[in-house]
């Protein structure tokens, strides 16, 4: 298969207005490519931009210069120039991001917060709820909790709504910023299923994952940053 | 009768024809409200001074008139109206609906039908049917010229929604010619029917708000209502307790401090008729 | 396909004064545009230029009527402006009874526009009134009280089943959660969500307050003395902030 994804020269500094014009430097001249059905993890140490780097490519940071081809519907678009309503429609189809802070809508059930990038797409509810509560069973949330917002759920069970909210859909591209940190050892198996079934549906993979073992078991090779 | 000390009908001539052209104005475009410059009248407003201003300028000496309040031709504001025209045009002047050419009526239009050689003349105190719901002037007749009359409808929906039914009973809004909508004065929603296509011309005077509008004969005039609450006019049990008709509005009299009532007509002229006094 | 509303290097100035100036973007249906910055910074002076209530120095401001013309509102008719204005636009104001009718009841205050658009049918319109009032989560026995007798949310609430009883395709907000209880505010901030995804709303909010933005918003512009500084999705401007002064307002939110 070929790539999905192409980074070309990407460079990312941030330069602190409020802080007497610090420039921090993440990293410069970043080249990268994930294909479809490849899983690469971004490794380094911390503090080398591991996180920045999907976020320029979901498109929440900006690029400092170079360039983030996403390849969808035979086209390639580059996130950094898209305008942003080419960006909202990457988010919607292409690209999924998955970490583990849940940003809780008040009043929202939990069983919505993770049908809703599938009703988003235009899937009717009871499809796209059917498919939620498929995900929240497999990641050991109670049943009872379905029809609550989240606003009130522990910490873990935060995380683990979000993370089936992150694989309701199927999106051709999947950012993971450590989505198994602090989980216990069964949930922390059911996510690296989650991703191998993602993969195995042809996903590209860029993958941010703290413990090294589970970085060998979900992905065939590394980026090194710093 | 003193020698005229003033010019005929007390207005001058002047102003006559200022108000004509106003009246002119406002038989062109019916419905609409046409301004002008209302002059100040031996009368307090309130009393009637926009109807006697239009009154006095289309009167000549050959006319008869009749003037009404309440439908009353006996009533304070009928009397010293009648008599302001009697002292300053020397014109003659009738109860009979029939006999008069002019007849000034201050809150009903009369039982006997009228005919196409007569004007009658309305007195009207506030002459925006919009002011219910908007207070802005600019706004309002911007909203006549682009017909912007949803609004109307709200005040009848707050009548439905409070009361079961429309329960606006005067002053009821209606809509001329298919154009402007317009309030025919705080007459009963019952005499409504009356203003549609009928044979005599219809000219309202607002002194204190200085506008002058217009139904000519025979022109159309629908009361605004909807679909599932169709406008209807009030319907009384029993029949004037003077002459016996089921056709005319009631008063309610009271007769004693017991709380003895009796329904009347409110048209003196044609309850007399019917009673064969005249 | 054009977008459904353009502004094109719109500006205001009162003399020498500026308002707003050189304020260019696009708009696309089912899309939510903050617009924050701090008091006097020509946020208000924007929306009212957008929304037709003044007119504008310079530049043009073009929307796509339903019958898919791309019209400025300079060339419109007044008729054609009022027309879009309470059919297929929406206005929430940040003071309830400035966009209410205070002296007419809930449900007139709902069915209103129904009315201005030729509804006839007192049945249909109470039905409507009703049907928003339950969308708005107010309850039926309140339809025919006085929006006095309303609490401050209910008011909002009731400000926007008036605004929305017409399917307009475009709402503008200006502060709709100011003045309101921190309580008040995340039920109806979390209402507005709701409808605008469900509805498919194209919405421009005026708003101080960040929190707001990133609930609601899609997209984000920046202004400062009458200009807009940055502008780009709600998440970039919030998590990537460029410029010196949008800096600066992401770090003087306080976290809770």
């Amino acid at each position: 298969m070929g790539a999905v994804l192409k980074i070309e020269n990407l460079s990312k500094s941030f330069l602190l207005h409020q802080q007497a014009g610090a420039r921090i430097e993440v990293f410069e001249g970043l080249n990268a490519e994930v294909e479809a059905g490849e899983a690469v993890a971004v490794t380094g140490p911390s503090g080398r931009g591991k996180s920045s780097l999907l976020k320029l490519v979901y498109g929440a940071y900006r690029a400092s210069s170079g360039a983030i081809h996403v390849f969808s519907d035979g086209a390639w678009t580059d996130v950094v120039t898209a305008p942003p309503r080419g960006v909202i429609g990457l988010r919607r189809n292409v690209i999924g991001y998955v970490t583990q802070f849940l940003r809780v809508i008040p009043r929202v059930p939990a069983e919505m917060v993770v049908a809703e990038p599938l009703t988003d797409r235009g899937m009717a509810p009871e499809q796209a709820l059917a498919r939620a509560r498929m995900l929240l069973e497999r990641l050991n949330i109670p049943q009872r909790l379905w029809h609550l917002s989240p606003m009130t759920f522990s910490g873990g069970e935060q995380q683990r709504v979000n993370i089936a909210r992150g694989f309701a859909a199927h999106f051709p591209i999947l950012l993971l910023d450590e989505p198994t940190a602090s989980l216990d050892a069964g949930n922390r198996n059911r996510v690296l299923e989650l991703v191998a079934e993602a993969r195995a549906e042809g996903s590209a993979i860029l993958a941010v994952f703290h413990d090294e073992q589970e970085r060998r078991g979900a992905c065939s090779r590394s980026i090194e940053l710093g | 009768m003193n020698v005229p000390a003033y010019n005929f009908a007390y207005l001058n001539e002047q102003t006559k024809r200022m108000i004509r052209r106003a009246i002119l104005k406002a038989i062109a475009v019916p419905g609409y409200q046409a301004p002008f410059a209302s002059r100040e009248m031996p009368m307090p407003y309130g009393w009637g001074t926009g109807g006697v201003q239009v009154t006095a300028s289309v009167l000549t000496p050959e006319d008869t008139l009749k003037v009404i309040d309440q439908g009353a031709d006996d009533t304070t504001n009928a009397v010293s109206i009648r008599k302001f025209f009697v002292r300053t045009a020397g014109v003659a002047t009738t109860g009979k609906t029939e006999e008069a050419s002019v007849i000034q009526t201050r809150h009903r239009i009369p039982e006997t039908p009228l005919t196409e050689d007569q004007i009658l003349v309305f007195q009207v105190p506030i002459p925006e049917p919009l002011r219910f719901l908007e207070p802005r002037e600019t706004e309002t007749r911007t909203m006549h010229a682009l017909e912007e009359y949803g609004v109307m409808h709200v005040k009848l929906y707050e009548d439905i929604a409070q009361y079961g039914e429309i329960a606006t009973t005067y002053a009821y809004p209606a809509r001329v010619a298919e154009r402007y909508v317009f309030d025919p004065s705080p007459i009963p929603k019952f005499d409504n029917p009356k203003l549609d296509d009928c044979p005599a011309l219809q000219l309202f005077g607002a002194g204190r708000e200085k506008r002058i509008y217009a139904v000519p004969p025979y022109t159309s005039v629908r009361s605004l209502d909807f679909e599932d609450h169709p406008f209807e006019v009030q319907r009384w049990d029993q029949p004037c307790a003077l002459c016996g008709t089921r056709e005319s509005f009631l008063d309610e009299i009271v007769m004693d401090d017991r709380g003895t009532r009796m329904f009347v007509c409110s048209d003196t002229d044609f309850c007399a008729r019917n009673r064969g006094e005249r | 396909m054009s977008p459904l509303l353009a502004a094109e290097t719109l500006g205001k100035f009162y003399g020498a004064r500026v308002g707003c100036r050189d304020v260019s973007f696009d708009l696309w249906p089912g899309e939510v545009l903050a617009i924050v910055g701090e008091s006097g910074s020509g946020k208000t002076t924007l929306l009212r230029c957008l929304s037709g209530h003044i007119p504008a120095s310079s530049g043009k401001v073009r929307y796509r009527t339903r019958d898919g013309r791309m019209v400025a509102l300079d060339e419109m008719s007044e008729a054609e402006r009022r027309m879009l204005m309470r059919t297929d636009w929406g206005f929430v104001h940040q003071d309830a009874r400035d966009g209410l009718r205070m002296g007419v009841s809930a449900g007139a205050n709902v069915g209103e526009r129904m009315m201005a658009v030729g509804e006839r049918h007192y049945g249909r319109i109470r039905a409507a009134a009703v049907d928003w009032l339950r969308r708005v989560e107010i309850s039926e026995d309140r339809i025919d009280d006085s929006p006095w007798s309303y609490s401050g949310g209910m008011r909002q609430r009731l400000q926007i089943a008036r605004n929305l009883v017409t399917s307009p395709r475009l709402v503008f907000m200006d502060e709709p959660t100011g003045g309101l209880d921190v309580s008040v505010q995340a039920r109806l901030l979390d209402l507005i969500r709701g409808l605008v995804r469900r509805l498919d709303l194209a919405a421009v909010v005026v708003t101080h307050d960040l929190a707001v933005a990133r609930l609601l918003s899609s997209r984000m512009m920046v202004m400062q003395q009458g200009q807009v500084i940055e502008q780009g999705l709600t998440d970039q401007i919030l998590e990537d902030p460029q410029a010196p002064y949008t800096q600066l307002l992401v770090s003087s939110v306080l976290q809770v």
